[in-house]
């Protein structure tokens, strides 16, 4: 199988501070990869360096075939392909609904107007509000946002997704609708996805691989039943004895 | 003052009308070049930055008596002749901008950054998510110190006096100096003003409420 994303010797840098330390990573077409750890471990950058959001100071960094790190790379081409999900949605903010999935199919892909409306709507139904599609964000609950969020991640038809902690700023009675969602698409046989996540047990559920960070480094890598059951690595342990406590 | 307003009624007139024309122009022009330097202050490119940085500082901060006596004066000296309409209205132009690239730019950096990071993570280039998301939001925040300084524009349109415009003021000091009737002169002079001002502040109260 070939790789969707390849980190190489990849160093991240703000400032002084080393966010991301000689990653070197591997994920494969298709794979659910889950990428868990203690706050400040470097989860979120990581996942955000896929797409360009931060940029890389050393190394490689593979996507899709193409070097992000590389000037002469069309890093809005790369993002067409790599669809992102944010801890706090940012649907826009003066767009209703079924204008926040139309709106980069129209002006990025040049999608015919009436095939774009009728996938929203298709989105919308799959992820359970085509009744919302004429409501601004403001008007939809947090767990909405996020499920609107996602379908209009999916109308650019990307081959990989990035959720960045999706359920983190969720109402806990929001959550399971926002999971059963991603659950479903992580499902797709040729989809690509980066969960960074607090949700344990929805690790557990979907992920093919685990992957624990802390301080900015890659601990413990490992498919999902060695992680959960026999982790190696000493701070894996504790952190995995903590957070099953609760 | 009846009498005042009456046996002067048409340089009052053709003062207020050109009032009114250099107001429309340099606030039309100004909203333009102001968002134009807005943009060009929060771009990824930092040359660019730094060019709508610089232009900013400049025409902020020097008084705008000096920058219409510029054009007035310098400007007809080396490069070409213009008139004293044309040189207040530009200068008012280009001062007024420096403020609304301000204003438009605290605008557009109330805006959640989030906006703009959703825009670009699908692929949108800066100027589409500047166009369709960012700039959108950031008009609505600034609509209220924007209509200031479209009501400070005009007021300050009272340069035009300085470099023989023609203007309200232009004609209310030449009136004044004829009949020695300076309070009524001004008193109406400032009514003159009023008309205008007025509603602005009152379209602009409007566009608040309907847009929030």
């Amino acid at each position: 199988m070939s790789s969707m994303i390849e980190f190489r010797n990849v160093q991240k840098y703000y400032g002084d501070f080393h966010a991301l330390k000689d990653i070197n990573l591997e994920i494969d077409k298709g794979e659910t990869v889950v990428l868990i750890g203690p706050s400040g471990s470097g989860k979120s950058t990581l996942s955000r360096t896929v797409n360009g959001l931060e940029t890389i100071q050393e190394g490689q960094l593979i996507v899709n075939g193409r070097d992000i790190a590389e000037r002469s790379t069309d890093i809005n081409r790369i993002r067409r392909d790599v669809g992102m999900v944010f801890q706090h949605f940012n649907l826009y903010a003066n767009k209703d609904v079924l204008e926040n999935i139309m709106l980069a199919p129209r002006i990025v892909l040049k999608m015919n107007e009436d095939e774009n409306k009728k996938q929203a709507m298709a989105l919308l139904d799959q992820v359970g509000l085509a009744d919302k599609a004429h409501n601004m964000p403001s008007q939809i609950s947090g767990g909405q946002k996020q499920r609107v969020a996602i379908a209009r991640s999916l109308a650019m038809k990307p081959r990989c997704m990035l959720f960045d902690e999706p359920t983190s700023a969720l109402d806990p009675e929001m959550i399971d609708d926002v999971l059963k969602v991603i659950k479903y698409v992580t499902s797709q046989s040729d989809m690509t996805s980066l969960i960074v996540t607090h949700e344990m047990g929805f690790a557990q559920e979907v992920a093919n691989r685990v992957i624990f960070m802390a301080d900015g480094e890659i601990l413990e890598d490992d498919n999902k039943d060695t992680f959960f059951n026999h982790p190696t690595n000493e701070r894996a342990t504790q952190f995995l004895s903590k957070i099953i406590k609760h | 003052m009846i009498h005042l307003l009456t046996s002067n009624w048409s340089e009052f007139i053709s003062g207020f009308g050109w009032t009114l024309l250099s107001s429309v122009l340099a606030l039309f022009f100004s909203l333009i070049i102001g968002s134009l330097f807005a943009i060009l202050e929060v771009v990824p490119n930092k040359f660019l930055r730094i060019i709508g940085n610089i232009y900013v500082e400049i025409f902020r901060n020097i008084p705008l008596l000096v920058i219409t006596m510029f054009f007035y004066l310098v400007i007809p000296l080396y490069i070409v002749k213009i008139n004293g309409f044309t040189a207040g209205t530009i200068g008012l132009t280009i001062y007024t901008s420096a403020f609304i690239a301000e204003t438009v730019r605290a605008g557009i950096n109330s805006v959640d950054p989030g906006q703009m990071e959703a825009a670009r993570g699908q692929g949108m280039t800066f100027w589409q998510a500047m166009r369709y998301i960012v700039l959108p939001q950031a008009f609505k925040y600034v609509i209220p110190p924007l209509g200031n300084q479209f009501v400070n524009l005009v007021k300050n349109s009272s340069v035009l006096a300085f470099v023989a415009g023609f203007d309200l003021m232009y004609q209310g000091n030449a009136i004044a100096s004829q009949t020695f009737d300076t309070v009524n002169t001004y008193v109406i002079v400032g009514i003159f003003y009023l008309i205008i001002t007025l509603p602005i502040s009152y379209y602009m109260q409007h566009l608040e409420k309907k847009l929030a």
